[in-house]
């Protein structure tokens, strides 16, 4: 039962890796330039401080899961991991979620402040910022099935029937 | 993992906590949820009624001023939308556990109190920090505008939007501080209470 859980929770951490590490690098190899009007239109994820954020988040959240993954199975340690598990699991949403607004504005614009979409003269920044934003949202997924796993594994003795 | 030593120990543990005399430890949590209450729903008030009506003068025709009429709403943006929807629903759930604790202490199902509890404040974490994030991102842009994507900054011409805004976000992120506590100290009582 014990082995059952680390397997599952080691697989789940895997994945959050996998996708925390690729939405980084996805959003900071993402940049395009347009040439619009004779106006040199270059777009780069420092260009929002929303997107910069994104990335330290998701940086920070890829270290964890590769620290955790390596650590021993020595009981101590559990207890604190499963509360930084909540912490990292708030980062991983409110980065996510921040990106979103600010890629939705950049999607669409908001005509009532006047602002204009920028998905059409940077066509490629967009795709990337897109696919960054999806693996962020499946990482950020992924964190609050382990929290959920977490702490049902840990109360599995207590159901007083086996499922 | 610490060897179960029969079902009713986390009973034992749980009665001890409805007993006669609550001790100071639930005492302290009852009065960090209701501040956290207070907090988001104060927060999704405050943006819920934030309005900003302006008068422009574009231009003058003979004598005659032409005037536009600009009005900033926080449904005119999505995450203002999703902050409010957010501190609504996280008010509603402090709310709940706040009754839970003070008046629900017989409620039980099948010994799953704590664990539900501790499932609830981890999830209402992540959606609160969700909203309160989006939104402050949002007023950030509005506040420094983007010159990279040619958006223009709004908060110059419509201060009290803007100053308000900032009043519920500052309430929101120290409900998130709260929530963030709350939670951990419903996590360390499931860990305890299962040992």
């Amino acid at each position: 039962m014990v082995k059952t859980r680390r397997i599952i929770t080691t697989l789940l951490r895997l994945l959050a890796l996998g996708a925390t590490l690729s939405a980084t690098v996805v959003m900071v190899t993402s940049h395009d330039s347009a040439d619009v009007l004779n106006l040199k239109f270059s777009a780069k994820y420092t260009n929002s401080p929303t997107f910069k954020y994104y990335v330290i988040a998701e940086a920070i959240a890829t270290g964890y899961s590769l620290i955790v993954l390596f650590l021993s199975s020595k009981s101590l340690v559990w207890r604190l991991i499963v509360i930084l598990d909540v912490v990292i699991a708030m980062l991983l949403t409110s980065s996510i979620s921040a990106a979103l607004a600010i890629a939705q504005i950049g999607k669409k614009g908001n005509s009532h402040a006047g602002w204009l979409p920028i998905c059409g003269q940077v066509p490629k920044f967009c795709d990337h910022v897109t696919g960054a934003l999806i693996a962020g949202f499946v990482a950020a997924i992924v964190y609050l099935v382990l929290n959920l796993y977490s702490l049902h594994a840990v109360l599995s003795p207590l159901f007083p029937v086996k499922p | 993992m610490a060897p179960q030593s029969g079902t009713e120990k986390p009973m034992f543990g749980y009665g001890s906590i409805s007993c006669k005399a609550k001790s100071r430890w639930s005492w302290t949590m009852v009065g960090l949820r209701l501040l956290a209450f207070l907090a988001t729903a104060a927060a999704a008030v405050v943006m819920l009624l934030n309005k900003q009506t302006k008068t422009f003068v574009i231009a003058t025709v003979g004598t005659t001023p032409v005037n536009l009429t600009l009005t900033a709403k926080f449904q005119h943006t999505p995450a203002f939308v999703f902050f409010v929807v957010a501190n609504g629903l996280a008010s509603i759930h402090n709310l709940l556990m706040v009754m839970v604790d003070l008046f629900g202490s017989k409620v039980d199902y099948k010994g799953l109190r704590f664990a539900m509890i501790a499932i609830l404040d981890m999830l209402n974490v992540a959606l609160v920090s969700g909203g309160a994030n989006a939104a402050a991102f949002m007023a950030e842009l509005g506040k420094n505008g983007n010159s990279h994507a040619r958006w223009d900054k709004i908060c110059d011409r419509f201060g009290r939007f803007c100053d308000r805004g900032g009043g519920a976000l500052i309430a929101s992120f120290v409900a998130l501080a709260l929530m963030l506590i709350i939670s951990v100290i419903s996590i360390v009582k499931v860990l305890k209470s299962n040992k």
